[in-house]
């Protein structure tokens, strides 16, 4: 198992569909397998885009949190 | 009847070697649907036929969130929807003959910026520059929500590959040249050579 801290930080705060989610594509094609990308986002529509997107592209979502409007998701990358 | 029955009764019930295979075969079956299933890359096919900056946003937006997802993406520009594929892009919007579009002030305070305004389609009609204004305005809305402009979006398409393609004719029919337009387009075709992609695809979209 590879560690789950991410070695990445994504802000896509202020950005709006699509774009937090073709941010953490682009993202994530610069990584290596295994390692995690954290994103921030402020869309609230980005929990559902972010958890499908994940699902589709197999890659895991480990967490998802908000705090006040603040979205926080860690990725793995498969 | 009797006879009958008692005849197909041996055939009827299963053998337990049959029943074995048959139990083995549906296992296998499930596993290589469910195998081609996950190996299947899904496909996406969009006409895009119209060129104001409204209905830039549709088929710009699918395709570049498609192509996130690990689709294979195609789009197909076709009349006004090729003015999406020049290099310069100035698109506009009309509010006029486009009674669903809000009107309102993307600045000042929240309860101004809430209402939405009936504007007269005379005033709409009448007033010179009206158009250029409702443009500005709703760019300012897009930037102030931090949604994507359609130049950002049509260069991340094709970043990810996304296959945009144009119609020929349309470039023929309005006295246009192959030079106004960006050098990335895939190709320039037709309907008879974009159908057969469409026929294809998993999902297909006409905007």
């Amino acid at each position: 198992m590879t560690t789950a801290t991410p070695a990445t930080t994504l802000d896509a705060r202020g950005l709006n569909c699509p774009l937090p989610i073709l941010r953490t594509r682009k993202a994530l094609t610069a990584m290596a397998s295994g390692e995690a990308l954290l994103v921030q986002s402020t869309d609230p529509g980005s929990v559902k885009d972010i958890e499908s997107f994940c699902s589709q592209t197999s890659n895991e979502l480990l967490s998802a949190s908000n705090e006040d409007g603040e979205f926080q998701f860690v990725i793995r990358k498969s | 009847m009797n006879a009958t029955a008692q005849q197909l009764s041996p055939q009827t019930a299963p053998q337990p070697d049959q029943a074995a295979f048959q139990k083995l075969f549906d296992q296998r079956f499930d596993e290589r649907m469910a195998q081609i299933e996950a190996d299947h890359i899904p496909s996406m096919s969009i006409i895009s036929t119209k060129g104001t900056l409204d209905m830039a946003y549709p088929p710009f937006i699918l395709a570049a969130t498609a192509a996130a997802l690990g689709w294979d993406v195609s789009v197909f520009f076709t009349f006004y929807g090729l003015t999406l594929l020049k290099k310069d892009l100035d698109l506009e919007i009309s509010p006029l003959g486009n009674p669903a579009m809000p009107m309102k002030m993307p600045v000042g305070p929240e309860w101004l910026q809430a209402i939405d305004m009936k504007i007269p389609n005379l005033v709409m009609a009448g007033v010179p520059g009206f158009e250029k204004m409702a443009t500005k305005m709703m760019k300012k809305s897009l930037d102030n929500k931090g949604v994507a402009s359609i130049e950002e979006l049509r260069s991340l398409c094709l970043e990810a590959d996304v296959k945009l393609v144009a119609c020929q004719m349309t470039v023929d029919l309005f006295n246009m040249d192959q030079e106004e337009f960006i050098p990335e387009i895939s190709g320039w075709i037709g309907a008879a050579s974009f159908l057969p992609t469409a026929q294809k695809s998993d999902v297909t979209l006409f905007v």
